[in-house]
């Protein structure tokens, strides 16, 4: 019993703590003139108010290229307060790396500037945008209130991008979704790899398509390889000097490919497969129980459908 | 916790479950579904029924997904089994789907939508015409009956309607089992614009031409559906044959 009151009073006190809906944004330095706030590894919820994801910002000689926007209205506000606390250059332009809620929900704290993303991203949320929005609503909270999605305009393309004096270099790949753009801050060392990378937390794939990823994982991975990369910012968990996240990035995306192709060569029904266990190395992953669950509903249907396909039907 | 209770009250009413399943004997529903009266007379007709932990309904606790909530039905503990209902108390249409195990096991695997947190039931009727219940609690999220299915914003499945790609295990862990899949909308008719457009009916016999299981289908069964079955031990091609509510229709075989 009284067990069960301290844990009570630990809910009480951290949702007190929550009641300022205050994210509490502390920018991370992570080379000269680049900052990364660094969200928990967690899932959405009330306590975190969506603050799961990283975003990030460069101090260009004539202003600030902002790199996501966040799960809120509030976080962004929060971000562009906390940007301004380091620099009091403008926002010259902010990116969305793909149409994810947690990376574009932030917009409206820009719409000022010119917001920027994949022409395809544009198409994503707009169409999406508010679906997304009113799950954030529901898994966030009054966190989320006042939130309106809003479509960037500005439509970037692969290739050198110069921004207030900065020279930056614009990925266009997919895989995590359709459209995910990673951006190379050259003067830095930069990169800036939106969801293709997690950083010990587990991928999420909703929109995913795994062979298409994993080739950007590649991609990725060579311009590691290749020298000029200093510091690698995944979509969630830690900044690294390295390219482990992006190995253990393909290595659970291809566990989990591996393991649901052989379920349904096997035969096995969803329920058996959301049954199996986990393998051993990802028992101390945050997040991976959850997010096996909801990849096997995103992915077992096509999967099986291959499966199946390969049976004998005349 | 809540699980730990679900058990212990399911666990109960299998004690007091008696096969002739008047009133005083049946005990309350397991589940607690202020509904359960409201389906006992529309679906089971007031027709007698007893609460069975015989009857196991697998589906998640949480379903990430409304539109896609994987359900195993397996009555296989009861003997004689002639039909299985399978019905969602909170569902704006209660029925998912009806099956005769002619000469199969009474067990079916497939996946429905959810509109909202429910209890996802399926009743077994033994030849003696009792109703043997068993069910399972699904919070969702919601919004599974009303929206749109991926095939009724795209034409693709229009070329392909009503495909049907199957595979039959006879060796190993999986022997006996059938899988099949068929390519449809199942749409609800809920959605304004989109009338009602789903499976209603499948059969599938041996090669012989004897049924082995028959199928009455709803609109809450998922887009695309699924199914998982056990014909046991025998051998040889398999007959799938079936129609949807518009009169399109289906027949082909599932080579061994
Ligand atoms: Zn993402």
């Amino acid at each position: 019993m009284k067990r069960l009151i301290l844990a009570l009073l630990a809910c009480v006190s951290l949702a007190a703590r929550a009641d300022d809906f205050d994210y509490r944004l502390v920018p991370q330095a992570v080379a000269p003139d680049v900052y990364v706030f660094v969200g928990k590894t967690e899932d959405f919820d009330t306590r975190n108010g969506g603050n799961i994801v990283n975003t990030g910002f460069i101090v260009a000689p004539q202003g600030v290229v902002v790199v996501d926007t966040g799960p809120s209205l509030r976080y962004g506000r929060q971000m562009r307060e906390a940007i301004a606390r380091v620099t009091d250059k403008p926002v010259l332009l902010a990116i969305n790396t793909h149409h994810h809620p947690d990376h574009f929900l932030g917009n409206q704290a820009f719409s000022d500037v010119p917001l920027g993303s994949l022409a395809e991203v544009q198409r994503g949320i707009a169409s999406e945008g508010n679906a997304f929005a009113e799950n954030l609503f529901r898994m966030s909270g009054d966190w989320m209130s006042g939130t309106e999605v809003v479509v960037p305009t500005r439509t970037l393309q692969a290739g050198p991008l110069e921004v207030g004096g900065r020279r930056l270099r614009v990925l266009a790949l997919d895989g995590h979704t359709g459209a995910d753009l990673a951006l190379f801050d050259e003067g830095s060392g930069v990169l800036f790899a939106g969801d293709l990378v997690f950083n010990d937390r587990a991928p999420t794939t909703p929109h995913a398509r795994v062979a298409r990823w994993l080739a950007s994982l590649d991609t990725l991975d060579a311009m590691l390889a290749g020298g000029g990369v200093k510091v690698l910012v995944p979509g969630h968990g830690a900044v690294s000097g390295n390219a482990a996240p992006i190995r253990r990035t393909r290595d659970w995306l291809e566990w989990l490919s591996g393991s649901l192709r052989q379920a349904a060569a096997e035969g096995l029904d969803m329920n058996e497969v959301l049954a199996r266990p986990l393998p051993e190395r990802y028992k101390a992953l945050p997040v991976a129980p959850a997010e096996y669950r909801r990849s096997v509903g995103h992915l077992l249907p096509g999967i099986e459908a291959e499966a199946l396909g390969a049976g004998h039907v005349h | 916790m809540r699980v730990a209770a679900m058990m212990a009250a399911v666990l109960a009413a299998t004690v007091l479950a008696v096969p002739a399943g008047r009133a005083a004997e049946r005990g309350a529903d397991p589940l607690g579904s202020p509904r359960w009266e409201d389906m006992a007379r529309s679906l089971l007709s007031g027709e007698a029924y007893v609460f069975d932990a015989r009857v196991k309904v697998e589906a998640p606790d949480l379903a990430e997904n409304p539109m896609l909530v994987p359900v195993t039905v397996d009555a296989t503990a009861l003997p004689d089994v002639k039909e299985v209902l399978v019905f969602a108390d909170f569902n704006p249409i209660l029925e998912i789907l009806r099956f005769h195990p002619e000469a199969t096991s009474a067990y079916l695997g497939f996946r429905v939508k959810l509109q909202q947190s429910s209890p996802l039931r399926a009743a077994a009727r033994t030849a003696d015409g009792v109703w043997h219940v068993g069910g399972t609690l699904v919070n969702t999220a919601g919004g599974g009956c009303t929206a749109p299915s991926v095939g009724s914003t795209s034409t693709e499945w229009q070329r392909r309607l009503n495909e049907v790609t199957a595979r039959a295990w006879s060796e190993g862990p999986m022997s006996g089992r059938v899988r099949l899949r068929i390519i449809h909308p199942m749409d609800t008719g809920l959605i304004a614009g989109i009338p009602a457009f789903h499976l209603e009916a499948l059969t599938l016999r041996d090669e012989a031409g004897t049924p082995l299981m028959r199928l009455e289908i709803s609109q809450p069964v998922s887009e695309n559906p699924v199914f998982t079955l056990y014909r046991g031990k025998r051998d040889g091609a398999l007959q799938a044959a079936g129609r949807d509510n518009n009169g399109n229709t289906f027949d082909v075989r599932i080579a061994p």
